[in-house]
């Protein structure tokens, strides 16, 4: 039998996951002086628009996602009744 | 060379009729043979073009239009035939077998029509054979969305033919190319194509039915249907302005329903329809950078939503179960089916050096070299929500999450070599998007790799999944409940009951009040002219038996008898004659 993963299971490793998402993000943010800008738009110069960009769609998604369901949200059977 | 004049359709077609009759190793070979004699035959036709033309009643036809455009879509189109055939090669079902290929070969006989009438006829066989694969699940579901699916397709083939004859009679030819939305005839074509595109709002068949497939039935459906509709969209309309706003709508309202919903299969439906979006606005901005984009983003498209409906359909096959809440933690024993599943998702994401990212990209740029400012952040806020529906959610609550506890083994070899070979071709196209750039219609300037464009675009994915992240951690993420959500198909699922319900109310109160009122006056009627007869008769009888010397109890027994006799009609046959005499001389004496 073989020895299942269980890559996840341990609480390090999760940690170091976490810490190497972090390490990218700072790095990201860094990358933007080192590269040259052709922008289609202003704003896309100004310094992490698209970290800032990406981070609030994120939250305006779920958050109109949560009040889509109380509109939306109906029992899995609705349909057979 | 050409030396055999026929559409490509016609080798999957008949193709498919010997699949019932073969066995083990030879039905597999032969039916991974067919695309592949297919995909051969396209690559035989002369590089500029060509068409195959016949006439009709003096109208001419065109069986097979070999162009840029049309070559694009038929190769991919082969290639995703092997991908289905070879992931679905276990499956003993003879019906979904036959009924793959003849749906693939009828779409690749859309792609090449180059007239209304030969396109007509591929496009209704399409509607048809792809209702059997949902069918194929043979579960009460599946035969339910079956048939709102096909109820839907007649729909849209209905008002397609209207628009095809309105053409005919303005144009006098059944041949096409660019119609452009001129005039009613082109709307009802526009319609017609739109609804097979599930372009908002005519979608909701989509997300309906494609989840309750086989689970390599899905496969199948995920990749024609909407990609040919596209194809059209991209011949005939391209430029018109309202895909600009269809696709637009497209691309961000599929998002929050993806991210409500359960059913990982309608999560990948409905983030099929967010891609769409971004094809339909790319033909609808109509440069050559944003067709070559749009066309491109459906190249890569179909292979990897194909990839991530493999994968959705390894678990299903494998654990017998697909929704978020019953699934998580299955990494520990598929980390195979897993590791593709999250290919799959870079992919559709658009991470630099996988295929979504090569293609998408044109188009968000197409957006802003026209300085179309409320599309570009559209598209872009949709980029950002991909990868957090089909991007995280998809492989997080499948493969990782809670742990359900299911220890589910890979799937058999077919399928996981399907399933790589499609996450190769996702790298391939990804690290190497000259492949692709070079089978496209328009010539290509485009650099997809370039520092500030790779910097962006992960900027926005990996500070999107920190938003993910931190929402998971805080429990502010909505929680995958067991629940459906209401799509526009309520108006025809629920809707359709009231009205039912109306009609009955109606129609059999109509009904019920005329049985009363009706039949009422009749057995008034009837009975008024019974009572009369008895009277009548009584009045003449009592004077008969009076004149006979009858009377008291003997005359009362008589009276009675003969009542009841009257009222029953069981009449002496005698007694009954005379009744009659009795009436006729009565009105011999009246008049």
């Amino acid at each position: 039998m073989k020895k299942e993963l269980n890559l996840f299971d341990k609480p390090e490793n999760v940690r170091r996951f976490l810490i190497c998402f972090f390490i990218s993000l700072v790095m990201l943010i860094g990358a933007e002086f080192f590269i040259h800008k052709h922008p289609g738009f202003p704003w896309e110069s100004s310094l992490g628009f698209f970290a800032v960009y990406g981070f609030v769609s994120n939250v305006l998604l779920i958050f109109i996602a949560k009040l889509l369901r109380l509109i939306v949200l109906r029992k899995e059977k609705y349909y057979d009744q | 060379m050409i030396n055999s004049l026929i559409s490509p359709a016609l080798i999957l077609i008949p193709g498919a009729i010997p699949v019932p009759f073969l066995k083990g190793k030879a039905k597999s070979l032969y039916m991974l043979l067919l695309p592949v004699v297919t995909l051969l035959y396209l690559l035989s036709f002369p590089s500029d073009g060509f068409r195959i033309t016949g006439t009709l009643w003096g109208y001419e036809l065109v069986f097979c239009r070999a162009d840029k455009l049309s070559m694009l879509f038929g190769y991919i189109f082969c290639i995703m035939t092997f991908l289905g055939v070879l992931f679905a090669l276990q499956v003993k079902d003879n019906l979904q077998h036959v009924a793959a290929l003849v749906y693939a070969g009828s779409t690749l006989g859309v792609v090449y029509a180059g007239d209304f009438l030969t396109l007509y006829i591929f496009w209704e066989l399409m509607a048809i054979s792809s209702t059997f694969l949902i069918l194929a699940a043979r579960t009460r579901e599946s035969r339910d969305a079956g048939f709102r699916y096909i109820l839907m397709h007649l729909a849209g083939g209905l008002f397609l033919l209207a628009g095809i004859v309105l053409y005919i009679q303005k144009t006098g030819t059944l041949t096409f190319d660019y119609i452009g939305l001129n005039g009613i005839g082109s709307w009802l074509i526009f319609i017609g194509i739109a609804l097979n595109a599930a372009a908002i709002p005519l979608h909701a068949w989509l997300p309906d039915a494609y989840p309750m497939g086989t689970p390599t039935s899905t496969v199948f459906l995920s990749a024609f249907t909407t990609k040919s509709a596209v194809y059209l969209m991209a011949r005939t309309f391209p430029g018109a302005p309202p895909l600009v706003w269809i696709g637009a709508v497209m691309v961000f309202v599929p998002i929050f329903y993806a991210v409500l919903e359960n059913d990982i299969r309608r999560v990948l439906a409905y983030s099929l329809l967010n891609q769409v979006g971004f094809m339909l606005c790319g033909i609808g901005i109509g440069t050559a950078l944003a067709l070559n984009g749009a066309v491109s983003h459906a190249f890569s498209h179909i292979i990897y939503k194909a990839l991530l409906f493999m994968a959705a359909g390894s678990v299903l096959h494998m654990t017998g179960k697909i929704k978020c809440t019953e699934l998580g933690g299955l990494y520990k024993t598929m980390p195979l089916t897993c590791l593709f599943c999250m290919i799959g998702a870079a992919s559709i994401s658009a991470f630099p050096l996988f295929s979504g990212f090569v293609s998408k990209s044109m188009i968000v740029s197409a957006s802003a070299h026209e300085k179309m400012m409320l599309v570009w952040l559209i598209l872009q806020f949709a980029s950002a929500g991909v990868f957090h529906h089909a991007g995280i959610k998809v492989p997080f609550f499948t493969f990782f999450g809670h742990d359900s506890g299911i220890r589910a083994k890979e799937p058999p070899w077919n399928m996981l070599l399907a399933m790589g070979l499609a996450a190769f071709m996702c790298i391939f196209i990804g690290i190497y998007p000259k492949i692709l750039y070079q089978i496209l219609p328009f010539p290509v300037d485009y650099v997809p790799y370039t520092g500030d464009h790779v910097i962006g675009q992960l900027q926005l994915l990996m500070f999107g999944a920190l938003a993910f992240a931190l929402l998971i951690l805080s429990g502010y993420y909505p929680p995958e409940i067991r629940s459906i959500n209401l799509d526009v198909d309520f108006f025809y699922r629920k809707a359709g009951i009231w009205a039912n319900r109306i009609l009955d109310w109606g129609l059999n109160g109509i009904n019920a009040a005329s049985e009363k009122y009706v039949l009422g006056l009749a057995r008034f009627t009837a009975a008024f002219f019974n009572n009369l007869a008895t009277g009548l008769l009584m009045f003449f009888s009592v004077n008969i038996w009076l004149l006979l010397g009858y009377r008291n109890k003997r005359l009362e027994l008589k009276k009675t008898r003969l009542y009841n006799d009257m009222l029953e009609g069981t009449l002496p046959i005698g007694i009954g004659a005379a009744s009659a005499i009795t009436f006729i001389l009565l009105v011999y004496i009246l008049t």
